[in-house]
């Protein structure tokens, strides 16, 4: 390709680029306009004003935290269960590993409703609506199958012989784990980790179905009470939602590698 | 807990060297299958308990008449096939049974065009082709509600800035009410939902263009098939296998949406973005009719086990093709 196509492509590339993320660069622009002046917002914020974020902060905080609390739960939970059942199917039971690995994708193609509707029923009988825990657990429906997706097609890939070596010398199969596999598999762990808090961190149904009082509420509730209503002000709004965007932005950012990764391995392996 | 007790065995057992080789390869062998058991048991009870119970549950509550009173006194009585029979006689279940097709197939054929056009635009390689698509990823990224959110605002009739940069335009003088009129508000809707699955269709299908080989085109050019015929005589039937994947997983995760459609419009106005997903919602959590919220719920089960059983059958037959 000659330098001047190439040189047409990227510009037509960044035009791509900025219609596709115009609507969050709306959001941004609308986050920074002063009190009350959101429906004549400018095209660019010339002059802008901190109030929204202010507001936000203000009403918001506490949701935030919560949503922080509920997502590094959901984080350790899905490690917790889903690093090593990776292990032994990718491990022990390669042969089985087709019938096991069926199961965990039909279970991401259980629709979320179905999961609260029942969730709503024992956990009102269980204590755990409104509850961090009780949220814990049922965001990590979302987490929990994709990481023992990508946990097994990564754990498949070690090396055998080392993994051999080490329990003919008598390890233990959790020895092996804990000290070959997992530190062997630090990407795959980090990727799946990540996946797990974004996922929690984003989740919305399981907030809304069940939480019933303000005192357990995470972010993405918050901004749905805000929608509920005629909105007059919108710079609290997409103040907030800005707020809840940076884990998505951070990880784009810092964590790009394996962004792409978990987003091809989950739907292709 | 689990953990503990597979390392406890493990390390009783260490090998102790007087016992013949073969005992040792067999209690060795049982030792893995026990350690792989108890690796794999806080996996199956959850999942047990947050996937296959719930159905089990969603399927008996769709024959109880389950509702508040059952949350004080307990009592769910049986009323056999009553939720179907009220779920078929009425107007808004067809509304949403028809509303969810629409939503799917015009999401997925948005998303799938434009995502499939750009994963070949991005193949040429030009300066910047990395990060660029590297940052389209980000709406797929950011909660649905966030979307909703932000999209919803973009649509207002009155200040939203799509309104405002049509009337810029001079293409409309009036605002459009994109999310307040029933003839308009599926459309938006679908709109929102393509927007977010750009990203995710151009991911896959550019990794799945990356495994077909440059001297294919370079083979075909010199026989004059460049452009669309290349597109059609070697993407096309190459990327085969990742486009039956894209369409089957994009069916069974668009019939699941339901923040977009909670936040933009709450499936109105008068039922127009009702689909089956937020017609159990609502009628589990706003009118708390449990067993009709179930019954319907039962419904998309079975589109998605439908779906799930193709997406089987097609990766059975690549794998079995590779």
């Amino acid at each position: 390709m000659s330098a001047r196509r190439r040189g047409i492509s990227t510009a037509l590339a960044i035009l791509i680029l900025i219609v596709l993320l115009f609507p969050v660069y709306w959001m941004v622009n609308t986050s920074l306009q002063p009190n009350g002046a959101t429906v004549t917002a400018q095209w660019f914020p010339f002059d802008p004003s901190f109030h929204g974020y202010e507001v936000a902060l203000a009403e918001q905080a506490g949701n935030i935290l919560t949503s922080v609390l509920v997502a590094s739960g959901s984080v350790v939970l899905t490690l917790f269960v889903a690093a090593p059942a990776a292990y032994a199917i990718a491990q022990a039971l390669p042969r089985r590993s087709g019938p096991l690995m069926l199961v965990v994708l039909v279970t991401q193609m259980i629709p979320g409703i179905v999961v609260a509707n029942a969730l709503y029923v024992w956990y009102s009988d269980l204590g755990l609506l409104n509850t961090i825990p009780g949220l814990i657990l049922a965001d990590s429906t979302a987490g929990i199958p994709f990481a023992i997706i990508i946990l097994q097609a990564f754990m498949a890939g070690l090396p055998v012989g080392v993994l051999e070596a080490a329990r003919m010398d008598g390890a233990g199969q959790l020895r092996v784990f804990l000290s070959i596999a997992v530190p062997m598999s630090r990407n795959a762990l980090i990727t799946s980790g990540l996946f797990a808090f974004l996922f929690s961190w984003s989740d919305f149904l399981f907030a809304l179905t069940l939480t019933t009082s303000p005192d357990v509420r995470p972010v993405t509730l918050g901004i749905y009470s805000y929608l509920g209503a005629y909105v007059n002000d919108w710079s609290p709004v997409m103040a907030t939602s800005v707020l809840a965007s940076l884990p998505a932005v951070v990880l784009l950012l810092v964590a790009q590698k394996y962004i792409a990764a978990g987003t091809t391995a989950g739907a292709v392996k | 807990m689990t953990l503990q007790a597979a390392q406890g065995g493990a390390v009783s057992a260490a090998p102790p060297s007087r016992i013949p080789d073969r005992r040792r390869v067999l209690t060795m062998r049982r030792r893995t299958w026990i350690a792989s058991a108890l690796f794999l048991l806080p996996a199956v009870a959850y999942i047990v308990l947050f996937f296959g119970a719930p159905i089990v549950k969603n399927l008996t509550m769709g024959f109880q008449d389950y509702t508040t009173a059952t949350f004080y006194n307990g009592e769910a009585p049986w009323v056999g096939f009553q939720n179907y029979v009220d779920m078929f006689e009425s107007p808004v279940f067809s509304i949403a049974l028809s509303n969810t097709f629409v939503f799917t197939i015009a999401s997925i054929a948005g998303q799938f065009v434009i995502g499939l056009a750009f994963a070949v635009f991005f193949r040429r390689r030009f300066p910047l082709a990395g990060p660029i698509r590297a940052l389209m990823l980000l709406p797929w990224l950011l909660p649905l509600i966030v979307t909703g959110a932000i999209w919803k605002w973009l649509l207002d009739k009155d200040s939203g800035a799509i309104n405002r940069i049509l009337e810029a335009l001079h293409l409309t003088s009036t605002g459009i009410p994109w999310l307040d009129s029933p003839s308009l508000a599926l459309l938006s809707v679908i709109l929102v939902n393509i927007w977010i699955g750009i990203p995710f269709n151009l991911t896959i299908f550019y990794s799945g263009l990356q495994s077909i080989p440059d001297e294919l085109y370079e083979a075909a050019s010199l026989d004059g098939a460049t452009g669309w015929k290349a597109f059609r005589h070697i993407t096309w039937p190459m990327l085969r296998p990742v486009t039956n994947v894209v369409l089957v997983l994009g069916v069974v995760y668009t019939l699941k949406v339901l923040d977009i459609i909670l936040g933009l419009t709450n499936g109105g106005p008068a039922n127009a973005t009702q689909t089956l997903a937020t017609l159990s919602y609502n009628l589990s959590f706003t009118q708390f009719e449990f067993g009709q919220g179930a019954a319907v719920s039962n419904v998309l089960i079975l589109i998605s086990l439908l779906f799930a059983a193709v997406y089987l059958r097609l990766s059975r037959r690549s794998e079995a093709a590779e």
